[in-house]
């Protein structure tokens, strides 16, 4: 039992999932997803403690040996990742019932379960397997259980709401692109090496080869080139880096709430561990940085989306738009960590994976109260909430502060970190920009704690009141933890530094 | 030339992946752009199939003998791709299905599918 964990996990939400269709009834089909999640959760914790105390796992999927068979291979990265992921995807799904009763057709509550089950198990897939091909199916049952998750933010007869439709379909258009140029890479390097299992494959790619009568590395062929090429844009479109992050803010905006919290906290951010794995693992960080100047380029593109990112956000009016905005930025920083490729910069980079997970997984919670209780996101209707719903105000603030990087919150950790690693290097106007960058996320917090505690609310919503404590009690289990990760940071900063510190020495 | 000539099913690969990714750029109807979007997704199959051949290779298929010389085969093309493949087609069909169902109900909330009158219509208050 203990030895078959690592495919429990993934095949436990994958067999719920089609149960949940089969039983329908929402009560029965709620509780048995609750109890899925909450059970992958502690498989997750299981392993990752398992990983911390003997090193990598690796298992065996039907007994085939790699790289023949499909092998799941767990490290301190992927166990962490697999932590946060299943982690908030079973305080998110606690938080659901109120949320999506108000949000989602009653009829289409069972469907919201099997997909949300779907999508949990591609997310922890990505992150367990050791086979690039798997990855490539993980990868696009996340994305299509993602695309109808947001697109359930429809409700017939509700005029509003309809605009879900197009952003899942836009959503759909780009992921599709992304996950086809992820394909196309995965079978140039398929092509050259012969193998799809990583491992197998980073070995095989520092081999020689003869070409045209002339003896050269494996990786330095052309066709490994335009297979990374087509890698990192692919991963870039799935992780929303700027300036391929055109289908996010819609989809946030429109979402049912609950299916926003949990893709913001996970989706994108498994998207960055394939990038690490492509980088680190398969590639080397040698042949990605110093033949290739991804570095740069990552560099270029987070710092411009960080500034303009975080810029767009100020102008928003409508709430979830100005968090979604914010997400982008957020990716921004946890690529420019990856882009120092020193130990403290993607220390920085894996540790900001889990913080901003926390952090914006639990604004997006708090704004699931007040959507609950509003009907709206509007900056507009926030007006005097603080006195109305005070808890998830508190809430809300709490997360906000983390979002600016606050001292005694988790994202002055992950700030922490990114800045000592660009003042490592010397690059102090790097380190300037970062910190001008959280002026701009205090002055886009900054508009909504005016608009909740300093202005007067409007007469429609003097009966508004708190959202219930089944919804404010998981808000503050992550409000919380951005707290106590800020305060207590062995887990997350002391986890990550090991991820960290073993992805670079993986490199030769 | 023998080279270019060699590499005929890679033209035609690259052929169709520009085609296909040209019409979801460029084409404002959304069943349009998941014709689109399938040609794209389908050139890539044609590649995957394509690096499976080897030359001088028969179908990996035991026994292998020729059924009616009785010749007896060495090389076999390999079969792997062609299963990725397989994995690979499903994703398409889910991801068509899933396109198509969307538009359905855009049709049903909007009364078009040509993307320019959808974002007037949002544009409206």
């Amino acid at each position: 039992m203990e030895h078959h964990l690592p495919v429990l996990l993934i095949i436990t939400p994958l067999v719920a999932a089609p149960l949940c269709v089969l039983v329908r009834q929402r009560l029965a089909v709620f509780g048995l997803s609750l109890t899925v999640c909450w059970a992958t959760f502690a498989m997750a914790i299981m392993l990752l403690v398992r990983v911390l105390d003997s090193g990598e796992i690796t298992y065996q999927l039907g007994g085939w040996s790699a790289p023949w068979g499909i092998e799941y291979r767990i490290d301190t990265l992927s166990a962490f990742v697999m932590l946060f992921v299943s982690g908030i995807g079973a305080i998110v799904l606690t938080f659901a019932p109120h949320s999506i009763a108000r949000e989602i057709r009653e009829d289409q509550h069972y469907l919201f379960f099997a997909e949300y089950l779907l999508c949990l198990t591609g997310l922890l897939g990505i992150a367990i397997t050791g086979d690039l091909f798997n990855l490539f199916v993980f990868l696009e049952i996340s994305s299509l259980s993602a695309y109808a998750l947001i697109s359930l933010g429809a409700r017939e007869g509700v005029q509003q709401t309809r605009r879900a439709l197009i952003a899942a379909f836009h959503y759909l258009v780009m992921g599709t692109i992304g996950a086809t140029f992820i394909l196309i890479g995965i079978g140039l390097l398929y092509m050259m090496t012969g193998t799809l299992n990583m491992a197998d494959m980073a070995e095989r790619l520092r081999a020689e080869v003869q070409i045209n009568r002339k003896l050269m590395d494996v990786n330095e062929t052309r066709t490994v080139l335009v297979a990374f090429a087509f890698l990192s844009v692919g991963i870039s479109l799935k992780m929303a880096l700027f300036p391929l992050h055109m289908w996010l803010p819609n989809a946030y905006t429109y979402a049912p709430s609950v299916v926003t919290a949990f893709l913001a906290a996970t989706a994108t951010k498994v998207s960055v561990y394939v990038l690490l794995r492509l980088i680190f693992t398969i590639v080397g960080a040698s042949f990605a940085f110093e033949k290739l100047p991804l570095d740069t380029e990552l560099m270029v593109l987070s710092l411009i989306g960080i500034v303009v990112a975080s810029t767009t956000a100020i102008f928003q009016t409508n709430i979830k738009r100005m968090l979604a905005y914010s997400s982008v930025a957020q990716i921004g920083y946890i690529a420019l960590g990856i882009s120092f490729a020193s130990l403290d910069g993607l220390t920085g980079a894996i540790v900001h994976l889990f913080n901003h997970a926390l952090i914006k997984g639990g604004l997006f919670l708090a704004m699931g109260c007040l959507v609950l209780r509003l009907g709206s996101a509007e900056l507009d209707d926030l007006r005097g909430i603080g006195r109305r719903m005070p808890w998830t105000m508190f809430a809300w603030v709490v997360g906000g502060l983390g979002l600016i990087g606050v001292p005694v919150t988790a994202g002055f950790i992950s700030k922490w970190y990114l800045i000592s690693a660009a003042l490592e290097r010397g690059w102090w106007p790097v380190a300037l920009l970062v910190l001008l960058s959280s002026l701009l996320a205090l002055v886009y917090v900054w508009r909504v704690v005016e608009a909740a505690y300093f202005q007067d609310s409007p007469e429609q919503h003097a009966e508004v009141t708190e959202a219930p404590a089944a919804m404010l009690i998981p808000t503050y289990v992550l409000i919380g933890a951005t707290v106590f990760f800020g305060l207590w940071t062995s887990l997350s900063a002391g986890v990550a530094q090991q991820a960290a510190q073993l992805l670079l020495e993986v490199t030769p | 030339m023998k080279e270019i000539l060699g590499l005929y099913n890679y033209w035609v690969v690259i052929f169709l992946m520009m085609t296909g990714f040209y019409i979801v750029i460029a084409r404002r109807n959304l069943i349009k752009k998941v014709i689109g979007l399938s040609i794209f997704q389908i050139s890539v199959f044609l590649l995957y199939i394509t690096m499976g051949k080897v030359t001088g290779g028969t179908a990996p298929i035991l026994p292998a003998k020729h059924f009616t010389t009785g010749e007896d085969f060495q090389t076999f093309s390999n079969p792997l791709p062609s299963v990725l493949i397989l994995t690979a087609i499903v994703v398409g069909v889910a991801t068509t299905a899933l396109a198509l169902a969307l538009i359905v109900r855009i049709h049903e909330e909007y009364g078009t599918i040509e993307e320019d009158e959808i974002l007037e219509q949002d544009r409206e208050p």
